[in-house]
């Protein structure tokens, strides 16, 4: 349905045991596949962005972040098409 | 490939700073729509506006899940409904109600183009449709309306004004148990715009396509924060360039949503409206972007000057991030949709003569001002006159949209509700400009040259 469609996922919050496979076995379950992950953690404060390959994916981006905040019920989760990031920031 | 920073600084404006896009209008031409009876001519009204923007609602939505941002407004502009009058005669009450019916059916938040372009003389079915326009008003939730009495080109139409003052204090005193809302849906424009996405004053202007779609774009919160990371000693000139930056890239996301949402319409794109539209949120207010740059409160002396700064770097930022830019852009400064302009107007910083001086360097007008309930037709009607007078000299667009709020006096508020939001009653000036305004006829357009 998404051809060569990405979007990000960002997870903010405490850092706590499992977050990352909590987010990867839900964008797993929906068909998205993990392309790049960075993070990092900063005195407790975990900060994640994912970019995820959304082309077979079975959900809508929409859906996906409401399953994603699902699995990880503590922190703040956004999931964004990529287009907006790369309109806003390239020229 | 995308770094940190970007997306968190995307996420950030969105979430903490308010971003969000103001309003996808659909623009629909209703010429052929025009019969010469009046029901007949309704019907294919409803009809026409309904076949294109069934899914408006729709598809605003599904971009909104699909970038999480969100889309505030969708609405509808239609040609000025003075022709279809001029056409099919009868009570124009009947085209707004039909207006109402479709916008209520399609689900859209405002539908505008009750209008009439008078700026040299009324033609057929203007006049009506003026005099109608408080009792439309009244009779519907979501038709807004329109008149342009003046231009840089045709100069002012004094008759028009007479007629405006009159129209919105009926529109006011007809609608006084709901707020005076009336007024408020109602705009007098000097140069007025053919493809403005913003309400009240939006209407399909008539050298525009079929069916067209256009964005406003919204964000002073992100500016205002843009500019509160800025150390005090940075110079006007590298405000001016942060403002640009930010412009930049709201305009781009507001183009990336507008080119997307008129392609799975299956219209056209018509503009990107570069404009700070404020709302009365926290943290979404023009004024505290000016009270960011230096101003202990707006509306102190130097506002004018941070206001004409503002306003050009937004739209220098902005034109290099769309395709096509166009409606009013510029920084909106309506005084009850704004936290900070109610709060400096409450103070009595802001004053009417300020926000008329403002007007000269932004874009629109004296906008959402809520003026006593006893200030008679003619004092509104030389306020219209003065702000054309500034629109008509400087070829720019102006419009007022005063209150007035039927049985409040100077000091008590009034409270709209949602994006309207509320404000106090600023003082007029009681002297009466009644000769004037009685003589009617027509101020000539200005000299185009010897600018002094």
């Amino acid at each position: 349905m998404n051809k060569n469609a990405k979007a990000v996922v960002t997870v903010v919050g405490k850092d706590m045991v499992g977050i990352l496979a909590k987010v990867s076995a839900a964008c797993a379950e929906a068909q998205a596949n993990v392309i790049d992950v960075t993070q990092s953690v900063l005195e407790e404060f975990f900060c994640m962005i994912m970019i995820i390959d959304i082309e077979h994916a079975t959900a809508q981006v929409d859906e996906l972040q409401r399953s994603i905040s699902e699995s990880v019920p503590d922190m703040k989760v956004h999931v964004m098409h990529e287009n907006i990031f790369n309109s806003m920031h390239r020229i | 490939m995308l770094n940190t920073h970007d997306i968190m600084e995307t996420i950030t404006m969105i979430q903490d700073e308010n971003l969000d896009i103001r309003t996808i209008t659909m623009g629909i031409s209703l010429i052929d729509c025009a019969d010469s009876d009046i029901d007949k001519s309704c019907e294919k009204v409803y009809n026409k506006t309904y076949r294109y923007a069934k899914d408006l609602v729709a598809t605003g939505e599904s971009i909104e899940k699909k970038y999480g941002i969100p889309i505030v407004n969708k609405r509808i502009s239609v040609t000025p409904i003075s022709m279809l009058v001029g056409v099919s005669g009868g009570d124009p009450v009947k085209y707004a109600k039909t207006l109402d019916k479709v916008a209520k059916a399609v689900g859209v938040n405002f539908i505008g183009g009750f209008s009439a372009l008078v700026q040299k003389g009324f033609s057929a079915g203007d006049k009506e449709l003026i005099q109608a326009i408080p009792h439309a008003l009244a009779e519907t939730d979501l038709v807004c309306s329109s008149v342009n009495v003046g231009s840089t080109k045709a100069g002012i139409n004094m008759d028009a004004v007479k007629l405006m003052g009159e129209t919105v204090r009926k529109a006011s005193e007809e609608t006084k148990d709901k707020q005076c809302i009336g007024a408020a849906k109602l705009v007098v424009f000097c140069n007025a715009v053919e493809d403005n996405p913003f309400m009240a004053g939006a209407f399909h202007g008539v050298g525009e396509a079929d069916c067209v779609l256009s964005v406003g774009v919204s964000g002073p919160g992100v500016v205002r924060s843009v500019l509160s990371k800025m150390p005090d000693d940075a110079s006007m000139n590298e405000v001016a360039e942060a403002i640009k930056k930010t412009a930049f890239k709201i305009t781009r996301m507001g183009q990336l949503v507008g080119t997307e949402a008129a392609e799975m319409l299956g219209v056209q794109f018509g503009i990107i409206d570069l404009s700070l539209a404020p709302t009365p949120a926290i943290g979404d207010s023009v004024a505290h972007i000016l009270e960011e740059i230096g101003l202990e409160k707006c509306g102190a002396h130097g506002t004018t000057a941070a206001l004409a700064m503002l306003n050009d770097a937004v739209k220098k930022g902005g034109v290099m991030a769309s395709s096509s830019v166009g409606g009013l852009s510029g920084a909106f400064i309506p005084v009850s949709e704004d936290a900070g302009m109610i709060d400096a107007a409450r103070k009595g910083v802001l004053s009417l003569e300020k926000l008329e001086a403002m007007t000269a360097v932004c874009s629109v007008g004296l906008d959402m001002i809520v003026i006593p309930g006893d200030t008679p037709s003619e004092v509104i009607s030389a306020i219209i006159a003065d702000e054309a007078a500034i629109g008509m000299v400087n070829s720019k667009t102006t419009a007022v949209r005063v209150i007035p709020a039927i049985g409040l006096n100077e000091g008590e508020e009034l409270d709209f509700g949602g994006l309207l939001g509320y404000g106090p009653v600023m003082p007029v000036r009681k002297q009466s400009p009644a000769k004037m305004i009685n003589r009617g006829g027509r101020i000539p357009a200005p000299l185009q040259s010897l600018k002094n």
